[in-house]
């Protein structure tokens, strides 16, 4: 079975700029690293090697747009914000590119920090910010905790697809000059639709999460300790 | 999706770069990569020096030409984007079989190129001689935060599992009457992936549980290290490669 990659590889962003973005992406995950050990306990560490596996399984499905030769894929980012929170959760996706670079050669290893930035700080950060947000102003029902997981998951993925425009305008090795606009559409759009698969694979799951074990759900746990979202049902949901 | 990925590109076999220590070959595969992504784009001959590097390795290590090429094949959605910047970049154009081709972009076009496919080959062999379990055992002597090795042994070791419950599901949706023919399997996969991503970390739940209780502490045990830490002669010889990339770096940086 073949794979396609998406993360930046080598080559499309020049040297400083990466090497500034490395320099942001260790700040970033050192900070992470802190924060995440006492978030890590015996409940959440399982759950953040699931959710590393589930994002590193769901980022297989590619989706190539050939028209302007990029391609993009599912993040996960939300989803680990919501299971995990931000710290581990970034940590999460920091480890699945990592991985990713080493092993499989998807985004090249000179360009990780762009990567990380990209994915993993910026995605969780906006996907958590929205998570907080919403929680609080969204009815306390299923149905608001699905809002809330479709709508951070596909802000996160746009947000996360412009950090690569904005990257590309800094240090991009060949000058678009009015294209970029162009490719700043094309990553707008195409990661839209993505988005929109993204928000509803992350809905699914995390309601699926909440209604059977509302206490494995980091972003339920932390912002809105009294009460889970819904009364546990039998047969999940559909 | 994922099913075996965790394994799929280890090639078993027994050879000088097999024996290295998987840290110095990681330490070795990021400085080359470094060496390579710093090389001016402009210095064509570099990079050839830069394949003969890989293509030494590769033969060191027992990796065949044709097993690199075809794993390359997952650079292809970048190849795409080099063959359009010719077309989309700006500046002084150049006639290429009556095409008037950007030069930055066509320079662009074969930076992507140049360096992303050496990128991946290096990781390919770092991948093909080293097995996921020594990478974690690697990145743990590099001081990576053990926070960060401890999720990645659990995601690799979740991975099965994951799949192994996707296929679980998938049988049992089977043998209930569903017949998941192309793409329509999919809608029965998506309807059901809450409660997979459920099973499965209720299965990864008792995984851990049973670790705990056979004494993990959230460090792999000494077993999994193996022959020990790199020796410094170790380290001198994985180094040969990522010097030899540097002193062609640091020529082509003054030549050009």
């Amino acid at each position: 079975m073949e794979t396609l990659a998406m993360h930046i590889s080598n080559g499309i962003i020049n040297g400083p700029v990466a090497a500034i973005f490395a320099v942001i992406a260790l700040a970033a995950m050192a900070f992470c690293v802190v924060r995440g050990r006492q978030d890590l306990d015996d409940r959440l560490a399982p759950m953040a090697g699931l959710v590393a596996a589930f994002i590193f399984a769901v980022q297989m499905l590619n989706f190539p747009i050939f028209t302007a030769g990029v391609s993009g894929h599912l993040l996960g980012g939300a989803l680990a914000a919501m299971l995990v929170g931000p710290w581990v959760g970034a940590l999460c996706v920091a480890v699945v590119l990592v991985v990713q670079a080493l092993v499989f050669g998807d985004g090249g290893v000179a360009m990780l920090g762009l990567n990380i930035t990209n994915m993993a700080v910026i995605g969780i950060a906006a996907a958590y910010l929205l998570i907080a947000l919403l929680l609080r102003v969204l009815p306390r029902t299923t149905a608001g905790l699905a809002v809330t997981a479709f709508v951070a998951a596909l802000v996160s993925v746009v947000v996360a697809a412009l950090g690569f425009v904005l990257q590309y305008q800094l240090g991009g090795t060949t000058d678009l000059g009015g294209n970029l606009a162009g490719l700043a559409g094309t990553m707008a759009v195409s990661h839209l639709l993505i988005g929109i698969g993204e928000g509803l694979i992350t809905a699914t799951t995390v309601v699926t999460v909440a209604k059977v074990r509302p206490d494995l759900v980091y972003a339920l746990r932390a912002l809105k300790p009294a009460t889970p979202a819904s009364v546990p049902t039998v047969g999940g949901v559909r | 999706m994922g099913a075996g990925h965790a394994h799929v590109l280890y090639r078993e076999s027994d050879s000088p770069v097999h024996r290295l220590p998987p840290e110095v070959k990681i330490a070795a595969m990021v400085a080359f990569t470094v060496a390579v992504v710093a090389t001016p784009r402009e210095a064509i001959w570099a990079f050839g020096a830069y394949a003969l590097l890989v293509a030494a390795v590769a033969a060191l290590a027992r990796v065949s030409a044709r097993w690199l090429l075809v794993r390359s094949t997952i650079e292809l959605p970048f190849v795409l984007f080099a063959f359009a910047l010719p077309f989309l970049g700006a500046g002084d154009r150049v006639d290429v079989l009556g095409l008037a081709l950007s030069v930055d972009g066509l320079y662009g076009a074969w930076n992507i190129l140049a360096k992303g496919t050496l990128g991946v080959w290096a990781s390919l062999l770092l991948a093909a001689t080293t097995s996921t379990r020594d990478l974690i055992v690697g990145l743990d002597r590099l001081r990576c935060p053990q926070i960060l090795t401890q999720i990645a042994t659990f995601m690799l070791r979740y991975l099965d599992v994951l799949v192994g419950e996707a296929r679980r599901m998938r049988v049992a949706r089977i043998s209930r009457g569903d017949d998941p023919r192309f793409l329509w399997q999919l809608r029965g996969f998506a309807a059901g992936i809450g409660a997979l991503f459920l099973r499965a970390f209720e299965r990864g739940e008792r995984v851990y549980l049973a670790m705990l209780s056979r004494g993990y502490t959230g460090r792999m045990p000494a077993v999994w290290q193996g022959a020990g830490a790199a020796t410094a002669g170790q380290w001198l010889v994985a180094a040969t490669v990522p010097v030899l990339a540097g002193t062609v770096a640091a020529t082509a940086a003054v030549l050009t």
